[in-house]
């Protein structure tokens, strides 16, 4: 290294004489380097603690790289820096590119299909609904409002007949008790099962058994449920039939709700019981999230005043958790209300009002799948359709509700999923 | 060759937020300029005007005129116009992840369309060269991708991605601030090199960086540029008190 | 007071491990219906899962023998036809969610409008789907079938899209937009490139949680007992033949119903693996 060194003295603005050292170095023959000292500041390579120029020559000659000349420093004759590469294609690169214009058109263009898109989302949601409202204008023109309460009473035999497609009586009365008994034996069954899992997962599992565990109540999830109705049909029914049905009806027939007339292990509980298993992984999955974005200290204040494990989970986890799990139960409710398939299979299909659980029933959905595809005349089908819109309303208004319930606990914490 | 950089009555807002008053300064071509200051003292801010990338933020706003060449880059020409000739370097390498070194340095020309394979390629080995990194990869520039290398590696790439498109004036937000004194280094040497060919404007922190590179060197504070000088100037003799207090490290 | 501190932690131990014995319990009785329903698909349809199961289509009532080859290509035609729909439509609203309309109330209003969709039981899918496509066209249609899944795929694609694009750093965008490349080619070339591997994960998703779907084909596809490939005419579908099989009273449709059955249930046990593998494997930090 080759240097020079000069000072500079000045009166700075507060009006203390200062001197201002620079030195000037170059390095590697193509560098150029200024190492500045200003007043008392510091560089990597010499501290100062002085004015004195002797002294700050004394330190630079303890750097035996740097040589002290009074000259400052030309440039060695024949020297230049080391040139660019040379470059004959920058100009047409450059020309290129001046003339590819502001492609603002394709700016625009982009952007209003990326928003049509986004827009025909909406658009196929009215479609949706106005289609429904459409068609079910005549049935809604000759019932009212009376479709979803009340029923035609048979002058003769004095019994309510809900779905009369030869008459043109319609109610929807029995598919309104089908869906909400169904869905609600569903829900009480499943609920305890899914908290169930989803604290064991989260809460007591072993780390290694998580993994394998959460893929498999994934799968659940995954089934089509055509596929649970088939098992359900075969399966289920018969298992229900001949061992569950019996024990039922023996020892709680007394309370009115399981009666014995119905031989084929088809109706409710059969509903029910698929229903439950179809909504488990849903209820489940939530759960654990929600009780996932319960922060760990809320666990180990609980813990630290001397709780067993379940305490802290009920008090430290599922406490705070309980909105989110109302949310996840409503999601739960708000798939079994539109669940078709597997219901249509083991329901039984018949448009009538039992009391009994056991007994043969129909939901919203099964009588639409049902009937939709022979229709006789179009009252008949504009009923069904009204039953779909009515569906329709159901579910979003309870899929709103919940989303909302379990956005407001999860918010702004990431899923810390495993 | 680059060209000089005029800027009157500059003034920018993020929301409500005066970020920059009527600054005015004249940057000449083909020299390196420093700017200097504490933070948050909009010199970043401005640095994103000169190349329009300021607007990209839905709340920002510009008044004032700024002359790149004889192009009044806001009103006589759209954003991506400009930011064809002005290239721009960030404080944190960022190449391409998904892209290989080759796309990497050729993104600026193949997404706008050239295809000459024999023109990008040797663009790619000049621009690699140019940014001190050919001899690192010159093996592996289709099958490693952007995001393999290291930090200063990443950030020579950065800097050959933005000479590739041939810019005239070149923009570095504290180029080297994320990375290691041997990489911080090399690219200082870099910039050494590049003045004659580029209009170049850094920001930086390190004074001391400013003073080896530079030879202008304009003060930043609160959104005013209090002075604007030559770098010898500013730091042997400033002419405002503010800037001698800066660099005597009394604040920031 | 001692004594009934002890009687007291004596209980809540006790409690704790029967909240634990339930626990387990629960999450054996929610396993074990899985693991019987795959035990018993394989019994009973592994058997009847032949060459002729793959190749030909049914045979008429009372004979033995036949396959659900004209139900495995409705699926694909089916499915086919979903996508194209479905696919690019709902990249696009996540492009929107994601590049465009980020914070603004359009874009909130658009995100919730995709849940609702999302939440639209299948049946009533599949009736307006009917009176929307059915109906002008006069008959059922295999069209009509694929214009109901397309539909059923947007909300699970956009999201999906959407939450990827949103993890792309911002810095990788800047730097597209200060080489001056357009800002059409930015978001396509760059943003949706780098997050492409979760964006196909959830074209992937979106795939197999409508593959199988019968619901919306009821009245829509319709069915096909022959072979069909024309869009024009119901076609068959392979969860639709699972249906009309399981309820009908031949046990040789009982048969083939199973069959297909375990087709289904190991194609899309297939697909959500594979999802599950490539999220895991963090296939999707191709934007770190």
């Amino acid at each position: 290294m080759e240097g020079t060194v000069y000072c500079h003295k000045k009166r700075n603005l507060s009006g203390r004489l200062a001197e201002h050292w620079v030195v000037i170095v170059r390095w590697n023959r193509k560098i150029v380097t200024y190492l500045l000292f200003y007043s008392r500041d510091l560089t990597a390579f010499v501290t100062l603690y002085s004015h004195s120029p002797d002294s700050l020559r004394k330190v630079i000659a303890q750097v035996p790289e740097i040589r002290i000349s009074h000259a400052p420093l030309q440039p060695e004759p024949g020297e230049k820096p080391p040139a660019l590469v040379a470059s004959v294609e920058a100009s047409e690169v450059r020309g290129y590119l001046l003339s590819r214009g502001n492609s603002a058109i394709a700016d625009e263009g982009f952007r209003w299909l990326m928003v049509f898109c986004a827009l025909s989302i909406f658009g196929i949601v009215v479609l949706i609904a106005s289609e429904l409202v459409i068609r079910s204008k005549m049935a809604w023109g000759k019932f009212g409002f009376d479709f979803f309460y009340k029923a035609f009473i048979d002058t003769y035999t004095n019994q309510p007949q809900y779905w009369d497609p030869v008459n043109g009586h319609f109610s929807a009365l029995p598919f309104l008790y089908g869906t909400l008994v169904s869905s609600f034996l569903a829900l009480l069954l499943a609920v305890p099962l899914a908290i169930g899992v989803a604290v064991f997962l989260t809460e007591m599992c072993p780390r290694a058994l998580r993994g394998p565990l959460a893929f498999i109540t994934e799968l659940l999830a995954a089934i089509p449920s055509v596929i649970y109705g088939l098992w359900a049909v075969f399966v289920l029914v018969p298992l229900l039939r001949e061992y569950i049905n019996p024990w039922l009806i023996k020892g709680l027939g007394w309370t009115g709700f399981f009666a014995d007339d119905n031989p084929t292990g088809l109706g409710f509980i059969s509903a029910g019981v698929i229903l439950a298993i179809m909504i488990l992984p849903i209820i489940s999955s939530l759960t654990r999230e929600v009780m996932l974005a319960v922060p760990n200290s809320q666990r180990e204040a609980v813990l630290a005043l001397g709780a067993t494990r379940w305490e802290m989970i009920r008090v430290g986890v599922l406490r705070n958790a309980r909105i989110g799990i109302v949310g996840a139960i409503i999601l739960g409710l708000g798939r079994a209300l539109g669940e078709t398939m597997a219901v249509t299979m083991v329901i039984g299909n018949s448009p009538e009002i039992h009391r009994s659980l056991l007994a043969n029933g129909s939901t919203m959905s099964s009588v639409i799948a049902n009937e939709f595809a022979e229709a006789s005349g179009d009252l008949h089908l504009s009923a069904l359709m009204e039953l779909g819109l009515a569906l329709f309303i159901v579910t979003i208004i309870v899929n709103a509700f919940a989303q909302l319930l379990v956005w407001a606990v999860t918010r702004g914490a990431p899923s810390q999923a495993h | 060759m680059g060209v000089g950089i005029e800027v009157t009555n500059l003034n920018a807002w993020y929301g409500t937020n005066h970020t920059l008053q009527d600054i005015n300064l004249h940057i000449p071509a083909n020299h390196a300029t420093a700017l200097i200051g504490p933070s948050g003292c909009g010199k970043s801010t401005f640095v994103r005007c000169l190349n329009r990338m300021h607007e990209t933020n839905p709340i920002a706003r510009v008044t004032g005129t700024v002359r790149i060449g004889d192009l009044d880059i806001y009103d006589d020409c759209k954003p991506v116009e400009i930011r064809r000739r002005v290239g721009m370097v960030f404080q944190r390498p960022n190449p391409f992840p998904t892209m290989s070194i080759y796309d990497n340095v050729a993104a600026g020309l193949k997404l706008n369309g050239y295809n000459n394979r024999r023109v990008l390629d040797e663009i790619v080995e000049k621009s690699l060269k140019n940014s001190a990194l050919w001899d690192e990869v010159k093996d592996d520039l289709k099958k490693k991708s952007g995001a393999s290398l290291s930090g200063g590696q990443q950030q020579r790439l950065c800097i050959a991605r933005a000479l590739a498109v041939d810019p005239e004036v070149l923009l570095m937000d504290e180029p080297a601030s994320a990375l290691d004194p041997v990489s911080t280094s090399k690219i200082e040497d870099l910039i050494f090199q590049l003045k004659s060919q580029y209009t170049i404007v850094i920001v930086t922190h390190n004074m001391q960086q400013a003073a080896r590179v530079a030879e202008k060197t304009g003060f930043f504070l609160n959104g005013r540029m209090v002075e604007f000088d030559s770098t010898h100037k500013i730091f042997t003799n400033p002419s405002d008190k503010r800037t001698e207090d800066y660099i005597t490290g009394r604040f920031g | 007071m001692r004594k009934e501190r002890k009687v007291r932690a004596g209980f809540r131990a006790w409690e704790d491990g029967l909240a634990t014995g339930l626990a387990v319990l629960s999450t054996v009785l929610v396993v074990a219906p899985l693991v019987a329903i795959f035990i018993y698909l394989i019994y009973k349809g592994a058997s009847s899962l032949n060459l002729a199961f793959f190749t030909q289509s049914p045979k008429p009532v009372g004979e033995i023998g036949g396959g659900m080859a004209n139900a495995i290509l409705g699926s694909a035609i089916l499915l086919g036809v979903g996508s194209l729909l479905g696919i690019p439509v709902g990249i696009a609203g996540g492009i929107f969610l994601a590049e465009f309309g980020r914070g603004t109330k359009l874009a909130n209003a658009v995100r919730f409008t995709a849940d609702v969709l999302n939440g639209v039981p299948s049946i009533v899918m599949g009736i307006a789907v009917y009176s929307l496509v059915v109906v002008p066209q006069g008959h059922f249609s295999a069209f009509s079938g694929g214009v109901a899944l397309g539909i059923m795929m947007i909300p699970t694609v956009c999201r999906t899209t959407e939450e990827m694009l949103l993890m792309v750093p911002n810095a990788v965008r800047e730097a597209a937009l200060a080489l001056g490349v357009p800002n059409w080619r930015s978001v396509l070339s760059i943003t949706v490139k780098t997050a492409s591997p979760g964006i196909i994960t959830g074209c992937m998703l979106a795939f197999a949680r409508v593959a199988g779907e019968t619901a919306p084909l009821i009245f829509t596809a319709f069915g096909n007992v022959g072979w069909s490939e024309k869009l024009s005419e119901p076609i068959a579908a392979l969860p639709l033949q699972i249906y009309v099989y399981a309820i009908s009273p031949y046990d040789e449709w009982h048969r083939l119903a199973w069959a297909g059955a375990l087709v289904l249930i190991v194609l899309i046990v297939l697909a959500v693996s594979l999802v599950r593998y490539v999220t895991s494997r963090g296939v999707l930090k191709g934007a770190s």
